[in-house]
């Protein structure tokens, strides 16, 4: 028995010598990623350079993994490439450069809870990006304001997280109230006849803001919405829901919800031959990967937040009066496809525009001080490659976004399927495809 | 009214629904496990059949049946890994132990595939009579789950094997001591009820768009079925996914789709009450 325990122990203490040498110098974190020690902003050696600290969760597993991970690559993109350039450098001669301090969120609310309370508190993040979709941000913002940290939001539209009197949270999308109102005015542009229309959507946060805003800009113009019915989040079998359709014979269907749920309606509508002449569903139309659906995506219309056809630049934000600042479409589109091997889909510009801006906002105020900060976020109006970007000030919708307009593209050409963009007029790429074939 | 094309699409789902529970009542009648790594596996059969008809070019009807082979084998492995050590355990153990399974499957699917959603690029065409519109793809399935059920329920009542099963399921002990080997019966089992869930998810991938965490949904609704139909019973199994599927279909008709999970789980509470076996199942 002694010899037994003596052999135990020999295993024990081995085992521990083991461990102590596969364990890394530095203290374990169970961050998944960054390398960020969660200092706060540290003055190093000169005290003429400093680095911030950047605190977000990123969807690495769950429902929001894909778009999540092409929304924290742009976000990425743009930190290496202002690290990799020196940082940024202030009127008063201070080097800003950045680190980042990230965990996945599984893609939860309970984990985003918990987590940007441990950014803010125990990490120190000096400035906050968004979790990606309208729920996850609406719970972090809260947490965001609670403790004055500046957060700015991307791949996060819906209106009501800026209407709760926050003033430290800053929107890049555009909100949801205006997500699909333009394709009803395409729709009419495109054919004033069609008064017959029917709106299914997704009942989650965003989608339910987004066409509950466009029934109530439909019932304005004059348009008799025939359905108007939410379905759930995982629902894969949208048979019962065609055949309401059918059953209501509307000329154009609209709503919709992620990718997934709109790129199975989108096949399913394709399968069952339902007569109508116009579909815009959200998020899922302007991914690259919706032309896998072949035929069933043809003529098919989404909004984008950003395509890289709709390109902003010096000489367009000149053009219309206004200042223009950081890279363009083209040399976004360029650095991003260099370091990814992927086009960028809007989610992905959207990463990179939330890290632009607030890089914009510290140059403008000279100082990382997190009121100087907000102060300089509340005065932007700005072209960005992004489009415009201003944020409302007013108390009820503070950080709204106000400046940015969506694109609506489509997909065309049944030989071989290619985005073109339809509307605004004045952006268009191609005419629009109508009536459905 | 043209309630017959809901009431068409509501069935033609069903039997899906009804082949997709089997696995998961056959496992929970004849072990008393309840499987909790049902929804992963299904998944893992819309993943078999992508892979190997997007990799190899391989028909995804022929494709079914290497998934429903692999499922066997997957099932008696994860049975001799995880659940055999537990079988005789409190029920816990053999929850947690599917559980950790579950976790295990979707985590190693979510590194590999992503949560991005795949499709599987096939058309039958579809058939247009009066105001019903049927896929073949659907009506394919619907065969397809029809002659499963049908030879699932030879296998249990015409052979020594399913004859063992059976036995194991009524009286465990009583079973051993007649002779019954009952470790190879239990992994068999396994195997069985995960083939069949593995055979539904490639079914379903043939029409649905999917992603790594599809699978979630059949196994919430595999559960109504096993209340409704009743443990171990395929026959049960495939009537109650009809009924479950005859109700998402025709429910949109008269009222709004968000009353759909209402009324399902009201039926659930109902069964649970009034008829706990089961409309299906013998009385214990």
């Amino acid at each position: 028995m002694k010899k037994y325990r003596s052999t135990l122990f020999f295993i024990f203490v081995l085992f521990t010598l083991l461990v102590g040498a596969c364990t890394p110098a530095e203290p374990a974190t169970e961050a998944v990623g960054g390398d960020g020690g969660g200092s706060g902003v540290e003055t190093e050696e000169t005290m003429e350079e400093v680095t911030v600290t950047i605190g977000f969760t990123a969807s690495t597993t769950g429902k929001y993994n894909v778009e999540s991970t092409r929304q924290i690559n742009g976000l990425r993109l743009w930190m290496n490439q202002v690290n990799d350039a020196g940082g940024i450098t202030l009127a008063d001669g201070t080097v800003v450069k950045f680190t980042d301090k990230f965990y996945d969120d599984e893609s939860s609310t309970e984990r985003v809870q918990e987590l940007y309370t441990r950014l803010a508190t125990e990490d120190k993040a000096d400035f906050l990006i968004s979790p990606y979709s309208s729920g996850l941000t609406d719970t972090s913002a809260v947490i965001a304001e609670q403790y004055g940290k500046v957060m700015i939001t991307t791949g996060a539209a819906s209106d009501s997280t800026y209407q709760k009197g926050y003033t430290r949270v800053f929107q890049t999308y555009t909100p949801a109230s205006r997500y699909l109102t333009g394709a009803l005015d395409l729709l009419a542009a495109t054919d004033p006849d069609v008064k017959r229309i029917a709106i299914v959507h997704e009942t989650d946060k965003f989608s339910t803001d987004v066409s509950t805003a466009l029934n109530d800009y439909a019932l304005s113009l004059g348009y008799e919405v025939v359905l108007f019915e939410g379905y759930a989040s995982e629902t894969t079998d949208f048979a019962p829901f065609l055949n309401k359709i059918q059953e209501s014979a509307p000329d154009a269907i609209m709503g919709g919800g992620h990718f997934q749920d709109g790129s199975t309606f989108a096949k399913q509508l394709f399968e069952k031959e339902l007569d109508v002449k116009f579909v815009a569903i959200l998020v899922a139309p302007p991914e690259p990967t919706f032309a896998e659906l072949g035929d069933a995506a043809l003529g098919i219309i989404g909004p984008s937040q950003w395509e890289p056809l709709a390109d902003f630049n010096a000489a367009a934000a000149e053009a219309a009066g206004m200042a223009f600042y950081g890279l363009s479409s083209a040399e976004f589109t360029a650095a991003y496809e260099a370091e990814y091997g992927e086009s960028p889909s809007y989610h992905a510009a959207g990463g990179y525009i939330a890290g632009l801006l607030l890089q914009k906002a510290i140059e403008d105020a000279g100082s990382v001080d997190p009121d100087a900060v907000k102060a300089a976020l509340d005065a932007v109006d700005v072209i960005t490659f992004f489009g415009h970007m201003k944020f409302d000030t007013s108390p009820e919708n503070h950080g709204l976004q106000i400046g940015h307009s969506m694109v609506y593209i489509q997909w065309q050409n049944p030989d071989a399927l290619e985005k073109q963009v339809v509307w605004p007029a004045e952006g268009a790429s191609a005419e629009t495809l109508f009536p459905l074939p | 009214m043209d309630i017959l094309a809901f009431l068409v699409d509501g069935l033609l789902i069903g039997f899906v629904y009804g082949l997709a529970a089997m696995g998961l009542t056959l496992i929970w009648g004849v072990m008393n496990v309840i499987n909790l790594a049902h929804g992963p596996i299904i998944a893992l059969g819309m993943f078999g059949v992508y892979l190997t008809f997007s990799s190899f070019g391989l028909h995804p009807y022929l494709a079914l049946i290497l998934v429903a082979v692999a499922g066997l084998l997957f099932g008696m492995l994860v049975y001799g890994v995880a659940i055999s050590r537990v079988i005789d355990a409190p029920h816990l153990s053999s929850l947690l132990a599917t559980f950790a399974v579950n976790m295990i499957i979707i985590g190693l699917a979510t590194a590999q595939f992503s949560t991005t959603p795949r499709n599987v690029d096939i058309s039958l065409g579809s058939l247009s009579i009066g105001p019903v519109t049927v896929l073949g793809t659907r009506v394919v399935a619907a065969v397809g789950a029809m002659l499963t059920t049908g030879a699932l329920y030879l296998f249990l009542y015409r052979t020594r094997q399913g004859r063992y099963i059976r036995a194991v399921s009524n009286n465990r002990s009583a079973a051993e001591l007649m002779g019954v080997p009952s470790s190879r019966i239990l992994a068999l089992s396994f195997g069985i009820g995960t083939m069949l869930a593995a055979v539904s998810g490639g079914l379903i991938a043939t029409f649905f768009p999917f992603t790594v965490l599809s699978g979630g949904t059949y196994e919430l609704k595999s559960f109504v079925i096993g209340v409704l139909g009743g443990l171990g019973n395929p026959i049960g199994a495939l009537a109650g996914g009809l009924v479950l599927g005859m109700l998402e279909g025709v429910i949109p008709f008269f009222t709004s789709t968000a009353f759909v999970p209402v009324i399902e789980f009201v039926l659930f509470v109902v069964i649970l009450l009034v008829r706990p076996q089961g409309l299906f199942g013998a009385k214990q």
